[in-house]
């Protein structure tokens, strides 16, 4: 049996290994300056001046906030369910961090050697499908935290919370559909290459990027669908038993999902790591150098969209629970499908 | 061993063992988390069969919105050890034989069968991505696959009817 393992092509094991490390740690690293970028952004259009304390221009300030998380006291309810009041914060990481698996996040990276490393952990056939299901699975994280804490307030927005999860998926994966009538994959790598070649999909689809951004904001549990932490209704939310990193990894992968959907929508609609107007394979760099940009641009394009997530926090008031519920089954629901039946009738039209 | 059979005999002892802790766990909730585990176990098992559409649809429909509705249910009715009423002994005992019955009826329906001889291809076969299915769905068992469509708008009607107030 130890033979067998060994048998293994240890190489893929290790690269894959790198991989995974590098973006679980960008993740972590973002997620921390979005949490800076959040309070500096906040205070730039409050017209003040944000965190200054902790080094220059209160870059320290995430790491500071972090220590501060990980030094607090750890409060466990008396009559809170033990395993499974842990067992959520933990969840909610896990589903976040997940979906970063099929994101091809820069050109493939060829070696002296001349083999192919692919910027990508799986490119499984599945692709999209498979961050629909992690997204599906992220809704236990929230109910089954508010549920364990053992808190009328806390099981209450964990309620919300969920539905609001489950109601936005809906037209979330119709709106996808669209997409995948124009690219007949549901690879992401092939959903990229069809935008390097047919322009990006956000020409074809505003429409449906509308719906889809919308829903993204739903499930991030960002303003203006911040329900399930509602303060003036519901205290702190699904939260509010938790302290120190328990709370952390709540909070933490709220950021974290927000990174991920941003790096979604990039390459579902916005070309991805294509740089636009320009054909840069024909530059002739060479392999890093173009791995390199690539990511660059695709890391430039998912800070925008966080900037227009905070941007939105900060701007945008919070919905009543009658207004989400009427807006998620009422309106995005029938516009995706009549998005959903044009596109297919264009293209059928098309290659008749 | 291969990695494959190691993952085989893992996943199976996964999916009995939470299927067997869903009927024996005291607390609903509990029971509703074992059954996401052994969904997520059978999942394991189509992928092992290079079923792929089958097993993200698994997770995506039974895992990701069936199992949150039980949940709902359970914990506003807030079920729990104190508040479940404790069962007439005859009702067990009447349990038992109905659960037997359906134990020989299974058992009697698969002994003959020659499902021994067939083995399942593991790892190969690509009937199970998703273009391939599409093209049998749509074309072998197109008919079959609009009747249940139809189906499923009719239910989706049905609840919307008794949904509705007054």
């Amino acid at each position: 049996m130890i033979m067998t393992l060994i048998a293994v092509d240890w190489w893929l094991i290790l690269e894959k290994g790198v991989l995974i490390g590098g973006i679980i740690g960008l993740s972590f690293f973002i997620a921390m300056y979005t949490t800076y970028a959040e309070r500096k952004v906040a205070a730039w259009l409050q017209d003040r001046r944000g965190p200054n304390r902790a080094g220059p221009f209160g870059i320290l300030q995430p790491l500071a906030d972090g220590g501060k998380l990980f030094f607090k006291e750890e409060i466990i309810p008396l009559a809170s369910n033990r395993f499974l009041f842990i067992l959520g914060p933990a969840l909610a990481m896990i589903t976040a961090l997940l979906t970063s698996t099929v994101i091809p996040w820069a050109t493939p990276f060829v070696t002296k050697g001349g083999s192919v490393i692919p910027m990508q952990v799986a490119d499984v056939d599945m692709g999209i499908l498979l961050v629909f299901s992690i997204v599906s699975v992220g809704v236990y994280g929230i109910m089954i935290g508010g549920w364990a804490s053992n808190n009328k307030f806390s099981l209450i927005a964990a309620i919300r919370g969920a539905s609001q999860m489950v109601s936005y998926e809906l037209p979330m994966g119709l709106a996808l559909i669209a997409v995948l009538f124009l690219t007949g994959s549901l690879k992401m790598s092939e959903i990229v290459t069809n935008q390097v070649q047919h322009g990006w999909h956000i020409i074809y689809q505003p429409l449906g990027f509308l719906i889809f951004f919308i829903c993204a904001l739903a499930e991030c549990n960002r303003t203006p669908f911040d329900l399930p932490e509602a303060e003036n209704e519901l205290n702190f939310g699904y939260h509010q038993e938790y302290s120190s990193m328990k709370l952390g990894f709540y909070l933490f992968a709220e950021y974290i999902n927000m990174f991920i959907s941003s790096a979604v929508m990039v390459t579902l609609y916005f070309g991805g790591y294509d740089i636009p107007f320009v054909n840069e394979t024909s530059w002739g760099l060479n392999s890093f150098w173009m791995s390199f940009l690539s990511f660059s641009v695709i890391m430039t394009k998912i800070a925008f969209f966080l900037f227009v997530f905070l941007w939105i926090r900060w701007t945008i008031p919070r919905f009543r629970y009658d207004q989400l519920m009427n807006l998620g089954w009422k309106k995005l629901i029938p516009l995706a499908l009549v998005n959903m039946i044009i596109t297919a009738a264009v293209i059928l039209l098309l290659n008749k | 061993m291969s990695i494959t059979q190691i993952l085989f005999w893992f996943l199976s002892v996964v999916a009995l063992f939470s299927a067997l802790m869903v009927i024996s766990s005291k607390n609903p909730i509990y029971s509703v988390l074992w059954l996401i585990v052994t969904f997520f176990s059978i999942s394991g098992h189509y992928i092992l069969l290079n079923a792929q559409f089958l097993a993200i649809v698994n997770i995506i429909v039974y895992a990701g919105a069936i199992m949150v509705l039980f949940l709902f249910v359970i914990m506003l009715m807030n079920l729990n050890k104190e508040t479940e009423p404790p069962k007439n002994r005859w009702l067990k005992m009447a349990g038992a034989v109905a659960g037997g019955c359906l134990l020989l009826v299974l058992v009697a329906a698969l002994k003959d069968t020659d499902i021994k001889q067939q083995h399942a291809l593991v790892n190969e076969g690509n009937i199970g991505l998703i273009k391939n299915l599409g093209k049998e769905l749509f074309t072998t068992y197109v008919v079959p696959f609009e009747i249940s469509s139809i189906l499923f708008l009719s239910a989706m009607v049905g609840a919307v009817v008794i949904g509705k107030k007054e």
